[in-house]
């Protein structure tokens, strides 16, 4: 018998049908990542003991992790499944779709609440025109270095996923929404517009419902530092407040 | 509003581009893409955008860009659109810096631009080494502004599956599908945009993403929209072998200094830091000394397949050459390539900064796509605000991006692809907003929107109840392994006849698969029969295509026919270089034509006919990257001249 991968795979028909596992037994080739294993499981849709089941349904796109989509919780982490090597990884692997967002089908989640959220904090620059209005503002290499930072945040739902403070009922943005918000107060002509932003970032559901768990920092795969952004962006709401009253 | 709808099916850089365009110019817009859009595969371009800002005293500029390009894609592109995409490319760099992106920038505060293949200039703005990524982002916030202001619908997760053309041909709508619920649904507007990317899936593991089917394209084209030099696709020097795909290394690598090299010796087993540097064959330095390492894309990746499977030379007898970074230092590799040596080290567990990678070739991109058309003013441009611009055959379909057929000719030139997605994705913006204006728009009556969609539910239900023995994944798995070992690095003939027997045998097999799941609900499998159906249509298209142009053009290399430089010593004097100028010519004449692939619904394979490409700015000359034939050329030239030859 070939050295076969044990995987086991938490799946669930429909939006409202109720969850189950299914064990999986797939050849075993070198080099294999999370995204093989479940290709495999199409050319071959048999669990462990041999019975046909229906192929497993993901999300996935890139595979290069710069996508987001293929996120899922792989034992017991989450983490995209492209970056998941099955060499790295103990075995019965444990796929599960998160957590945090309402599941589709199997291991797919809707995760339209994150691009809501982007929408709600003006999660964008205003310029006047597509026209041709020549270079853009000069900036420092040394904040390219930080926005570039901020705006690999490939909207994947792994903060969110281990936030303690953003459930599946309340209104939390979540730290990748917030990392966003800063992005956009950096850039010199988004800057312009901070004032409006920090209303929305300071809104229902925002800023203020972070309850400082860093776990967000630590489940990004991308390494965006969520904690000291939010700080940041507390220190902006709190000067812009405080200049406000000044003014007044 | 309803009737001035514009439907963008694709949410990469040309539909984002072209939906905030056609925004700004007043009409409202519908996105479909089946993923979202934040997740379309323009995020996988790592290395930069192509524009002549010429900030580094080099005396570059959008001229140089398009005899670039046009020397790049061999002569096999129109050149109006491109004349008009290298001029405008500076302003769009601004524009895109303007609305966010974060662009890499030099102690000045400047953009920062590096030298990408095929050029001799620094003419690539980039974002870090994930430049795609950054480019999306920009516009897909530009385009959330728009939504939440109501101008902008988006249907995401929703799959594109066909045209609703009126009596008169003219497109009044599509039909598509939710793939969570799979219900069809019709969606009325007076232009469809075809922004859906290139059809790489084909080929089965590539550099391309997971949504790569083609299938929208296979839809359009079935319904009669034509395909434009389908045989042209483009193979990436530096792919990394993988298991689920074939991840890539951007061209910056090579840009940045990083050098192809073999062991010289033939069987060679010691370890690359074991082999002197007299004992390691630079083979690109040392067979094209002007370009080097940055030969443009399909020299590279024909030097680097050759030397591996004809000379025997690849790293222990495999199929791979190392790209060596390592003499480079390790801040300076951090930052100008961290992600993507990231990506290397992530998916094989090795750091390039210490090890040299090991690379190969991969199937990446298609120049050739749905036959966009173009109306040119009388200076050899782009008509301004012409609806024509992007147009396919089919009144009121426009192609852009990836799925169309323009800017790229026979070969595309690294980091030119943002530049045309972006590009003409705002011209399809200013075309839209022009056949608005311009025409009394069409409207859809319900009747037909209804019908088409309840024809298109019937066909899925076809789909979901079949139960054949066949698994379309394996299918899938057989057609990408055939084309890419008959179809791709090298053509012949024999091989492609043969090709054409295995595709349409997967045909065949495709009719006896079964959909694997009956699920109502986010049902992969069903579709997937779907868009296998489009992948084997247009790989059809693909392999005629290649087997009835004989000749080497760019992308599309048949040694049979091809018609070698006389080699770099041979002096200018020499007949040799006559003959092979009179070749040249002939060929010209035969092949420097566009290739239009039309589907015949009577019959199982396409019709092929050619269209004059329009080289008004640019008369057609050998390529040469080795810099000495070039005085041998206008010496064969001026004697053409002098003795009454049309030239």
């Amino acid at each position: 018998m070939s050295k076969t991968v044990e995987v086991r795979i938490k799946r669930q028909d429909s939006p409202n049908a109720p969850a189950y596992w299914t064990e999986f037994a797939i050849p075993y080739e070198e080099g294999m990542n999370v995204i093989s294993l479940l290709q495999g499981i199409r050319r071959d849709p048999k669990d462990k003991s041999g019975k046909s089941v229906a192929p497993v349904t993901w999300e996935s796109s890139c595979l290069e992790e710069v996508c987001g989509a293929c996120t899922m919780v792989i034992n017991g982490k989450v983490r995209q499944a492209c970056t998941a090597l099955v060499d790295q990884l103990e075995q019965p692997i444990k796929l599960e779709p998160m957590s945090k967002f309402p599941v589709e089908r199997d291991l797919r989640v809707n995760r339209q609440r994150i691009f809501d959220n982007l929408k709600k904090v003006n999660g964008w620059v205003e310029i006047d025109g597509y026209h041709d209005l020549g270079p853009g503002p000069r900036q420092n290499p040394a904040d390219q270095t930080t926005t570039y930072k901020l705006s690999e945040c490939m909207s994947c739902g792994c903060c969110m996923e281990v936030c303690p403070q953003f459930t599946q009922v309340n209104e939390f943005i979540g730290a990748a929404v917030l990392g966003q918000a800063r992005l956009f107060n950096m850039h010199p002509t988004g800057k312009m517009q901070m004032p409006e932003r920090l209303d929305k970032v300071t809104e229902e559901g925002g800023i203020q419902d972070c309850g400082l768990a860093q776990q967000c920092v630590k489940a990004c795969p991308k390494h965006i530092p969520l904690v000291e952004t939010i700080g940041a962006l507390q220190r902006d709401i709190t000067l812009t407040k405080v200049l406000g009253a000044l003014k007044k | 509003m309803s009737d001035k709808r514009v439907l963008i099916v694709g949410g990469g850089l040309a539909g984002l581009a072209a939906a905030m365009k056609a925004c700004e110019l007043g009409l409202e817009v519908d996105i479909f893409s089946m993923v979202h859009v934040k997740r379309s595969h323009s995020v996988c371009a790592q290395g930069g955008i192509n524009g002549a800002v010429n900030t580094k005293g080099e005396g570059d500029s959008p001229y140089i860009h398009f005899v670039d390009t046009i020397k790049g894609g061999d002569f096999l592109a129109d050149q109006p659109p491109v004349l008009s995409m290298c001029e405008a490319a500076p302003a769009v760099i601004n524009l895109m810096d303007r609305l966010g992106v974060t662009f890499n920038r030099t102690p000045e505060g400047l953009l920062d631009f590096r030298r990408f293949g095929g050029t001799l200039h620094h003419r690539t703005a980039f974002a870090g080494a994930s430049t795609g990524q950054q480019l999306l982002y920009g516009l897909d916030e530009q385009v959330r502004r728009w939504e939440a202001q109501g101008k902008v619908r988006k249907f995401e997760n929703w799959e594109f599956t066909r045209l609703i053309l009126d009596a008169e041909g003219k497109a009044v709508g599509i039909v598509a599908q939710d793939l969570t619920t799979m219900e069809f649904k019709s969606f009325p507007g007076f232009a469809v945009v075809l922004a859906t990317g290139g059809p790489g899936l084909m080929f089965g593991k590539t550099t391309n993403s997971t949504i790569n089917f083609g299938s929208a394209t296979a839809a359009a084209y079935k319904q009669g929209v034509w395909y434009g030099n389908p045989e042209m696709v483009q193979i990436h020097p530096t792919g990394i072998p993988g298991s689920d795909k074939l991840r890539l290394i951007s061209e910056s690598a090579r840009g940045e200094g990083g050098r192809v090299w073999v062991p010289r010796n033939k069987g060679d087993k010691r370890a690359w830091n074991e082999i002197p540097p007299a004992e390691r064959y630079y083979f690109l330095e040392e067979r094209y000394p002007l370009y080097g390492n940055l030969v443009p894309r399909d020299i590279a990746s024909r030097e680097i397949a050759l030397i591996c499977t004809k000379e025997g030379l690849g790293i222990g007898g495999r199929n791979a050459v190392y790209l060596d970074l390592t003499h480079r230092s390790e801040e300076y590799l951090l930052k100008k390539l961290g992600a993507i040596l990231d990506i290397y080290e992530k998916f094989r567990g090795v750091d390039p900064k210490k090890v040299p990678m090991e690379i190969y070739p991969a199937y990446h991109y298609s120049m050739g796509g749905l036959y966009a058309g173009y109306e040119a003013d009388s200076t050899g441009r782009l008509l301004k605000d012409s609806p024509l611009n992007q147009m396919t055959n089919i009144p009121g379909v426009y192609a852009v991006g990836e799925a169309d057929h323009q800017y790229h000719g026979a070969n595309r030139l690294g980091a030119n692809s943002l530049m045309s997605c972006i590009f003409a994705g705002l011209v399809t913006g200013e075309s839209v907003a022009a056949l608005a204006k311009n025409s009394k728009t069409a409207e859809a009556p319900s009747s037909l929107l209804e019908s088409e969609r309840k024809s298109e539910e019937e066909s899925y239900k076809k789909l979901l109840s079949q139960d054949g023995p066949e698994n379309p994944f394996v299918i899938h798995k057989e057609l990408g392994d055939a084309m890419s070992a008959f179809c791709l690095i090298e053509r012949h003939n024999d091989e492609l006849v043969k090709l054409q027997g295995m595709v349409d045998s997967y045909a065949e097999r495709l009719k006896k698969a079964s959909s694997l799941d009956k699920s109502g609900s986010g049902n992969m499998s069903a579709v997937f029969l779907r868009q296998l159906d489009g992948m084997i249509t247009m790989s059809k298209a693909v392999v005629d295509a290649a087997l009835l142009r004989d000749e080497c053009r760019g992308a599309h290399s048949k040694p049979a026919f091809d018609n070698p430089a006389p080699s770099k010593e041979t002096p200018i004097e020499d007949p040799a270089w006559t003959a092979y100028y009179e070749k040249f010519l002939a060929q010209t004449q035969t092949w420097l034509k566009t290739t239009i692939a039309k589907h015949d619904p009577s019959k199982s394979h396409p019709t092929i006919e050619y269209k004059d490409v329009d080289t008004r700015h640019l008369s057609p000359e050998p390529r040469d990257y080795t810099g000495v034939g070039k005085k041998a050329w206008k010496k064969f030239m001026d004697k053409r001249k002098a003795t009454g030859a049309a030239a």
